[in-house]
């Protein structure tokens, strides 16, 4: 098998696999009465941690194919997106059912948008949240050749901006223990910091080629 | 006189109260994946209506989900990691503002202060509750004993400092030993428990053993566990998480549903068992007893 066969054929399925084992997980349990002692609680957190989780998967996807030279590897880079983006989807759900139905006040979307609205970490995550819808309606190859490749790219650079504003949602949230959301946020910078570079490279080596 | 006894339902038929429990956790929890998945509006009302008012809340949840920093941050880590902790020996001093200072072994406290039943609600700061069957006995009766002077003003408890017993204190996610504290007449209320135990039996470690406050009315952040000393004090002590975040944590902390924690709402709460959310009431419902402690005061800005 050439290199892209094995992407395709052995890679990616097992990256799909691994993207739905959060989901797969959380029915197993809900269905059988795992999920603890305060299941709306859960249901929360494991689906926000699934979409941070896969965003910054997703963010890597460019770097390790840098890195390891496998070309073929970017073809990971949109379904991974959109597994982040549908657990994102459920964890807004979660969240939105809590605050109206689960809270007794029936499907009141203005008491919704006040706690958005009013409560910062809330503000931070439902941004995030927005920012990735764009990306996910534009995720197909029609859409690619409609806004042209340069525009489409840097559309989806939007996705740095979410994954930041999700792990400050993160950090805001916890009430003391940071370790884990400012892990979160140390891999972000990380993966920012080389695309960075990997920019600033790829520039001074046109400029050299030019100069040459 | 021949009085009949109804022998129509041996014992063997009646249900093992650990099978009724998870049978009703079961029915109670399936509903969920519906609830989360379809809109939540289609379900019938009734199929997640409140049960009564205030069942205590199984035991399985009451020592499986705890905020106890000192063995982990997350809910069921206590639960995983409290098996370290030595309860006996142990001892409680009690000194300060008294005139009588004393340590107290924690069999004493056994002897000393015939435990008795109390169901109380407790009201997390996180916006979950539960109903939980205490063994104990009132603070005051300890601190009579102590004879608090004229200078005492406030209560001063302290959990134990021991990274070796205790792994969550290796990290500085709080400022370790843990401190809380109570204004005198607030430890004099006779609502106000020391704990032992819960459900007939001495407290699991993951709950404060061998011996942790109980202040119902309050956010439970200030029920301090696993307690070595009570000073009483002339000022008002510097306490945990009103040191680490005082915008977030007061000192007085009072169950308050018009007062928001900045990040949340308290206006409501999930009873742990059930999924709609409960209006959270003045005082977690103790206001009768406990309102005038505080008559006078702005409970907006001593939150």
């Amino acid at each position: 098998m050439t290199q892209g066969q094995v992407v395709r054929r052995i890679v990616k399925p097992a990256v799909f696999a691994g993207a739905l084992v959060p989901g797969a997980l959380l029915l197993i349990d809900t269905m059988a009465g795992r999920l603890g002692a305060n299941p709306v609680e859960e249901i929360t957190h494991r689906t926000g941690l699934a979409a941070l989780s896969l965003l910054v998967v997703t963010l890597a996807v460019t770097p390790a194919r840098d890195l390891s030279g496998v070309g073929a590897l970017a073809v990971l880079r949109r379904p991974l997106g959109l597994f982040a983006f549908w657990y994102a989807v459920l964890h807004l759900l979660t969240y939105v059912v809590d605050q109206t139905y689960l809270s007794g006040l029936g499907l009141s979307p203005a008491a919704v948008w006040e706690d958005i609205r009013t409560r910062p970490y809330i503000t931070l995550g439902f941004s995030a949240f927005l920012l990735l819808i764009p990306l996910a309606i534009t995720s197909t190859k029609g859409w690619i050749k409609r806004l042209g490749a340069a525009r489409w790219q840097r559309l989806h650079r939007l996705v740095y901006v979410a994954c930041a504003l999700a792990v400050l949602h993160f950090v805001w949230l916890v009430k003391a223990d940071l370790l884990l959301p400012v892990s979160f946020g140390v891999v972000v910078g990380a993966l920012l910091l080389y695309r960075l570079g990997a920019r600033r490279r790829r520039g001074s080596r046109r400029a050299a080629a030019a100069a040459g | 006189m021949l009085i009949r006894h109804p022998d129509d339902m041996p014992a063997s038929a009646i249900t093992d109260e650990r099978v009724y429990e998870s049978r009703r956790r079961f029915l109670g929890r399936t509903g969920l994946a519906l609830a989360a998945t379809a809109a939540g509006s289609l379900l019938p009302r009734a199929a997640l209506g409140r049960g009564p008012q205030d069942e205590p809340t199984p035991l399985e949840d009451v020592i499986g989900y705890n905020n106890f920093y000192e063995f982990g941050t997350g809910k069921d880590d206590p639960a995983k990691h409290a098996h370290t902790l030595k309860t006996r020996p142990w001892t409680v001093t009690v000194d300060g503002e008294v005139h009588r200072p004393r340590t107290f072994d924690i069999d004493e406290l056994w002897r000393g202060f015939p435990p008795e039943e109390r169901v109380y609600r407790l009201r997390c700061v996180e916006a979950w509750s539960m109903v939980i069957p205490w063994l104990g006995f009132p603070v005051r009766d300890l601190l009579n004993a102590v004879e608090p002077t004229s200078q005492a003003k406030f209560v001063e408890f302290t959990t134990l400092l021991d990274p070796d017993q205790m792994p969550g204190q290796r990290r500085n996610v709080l400022p370790w030993p843990y401190v809380e504290g109570l204004r005198l007449d607030e430890a004099m209320h006779p609502l106000a428990l020391l704990a032992l135990g819960l459900y007939g039996k001495a407290l699991p470690n993951q709950n404060g053993a061998p011996v942790r406050l109980v202040v119902p009315w309050k956010y439970g952040f200030k029920s301090v566990k696993s307690i070595v000393r009570i000073r009483l004090v002339r000022e008002q002590p510097a306490t945990t998480w009103n040191a680490v975040a005082p915008r977030e944590y007061g000192f007085y902390a009072n169950v308050n549903p018009e007062v928001d924690h900045p990040r949340w709402s308290q206006a409501r709460e999930r009873r742990i068992g059930e999924l709609r959310r409960r209006e959270t009431l003045p005082f977690n419902g103790y206001a009768d007893q406990v309102a005038s402690l505080y008559r006078g005061m702005d409970l907006r800005r001593l939150y």
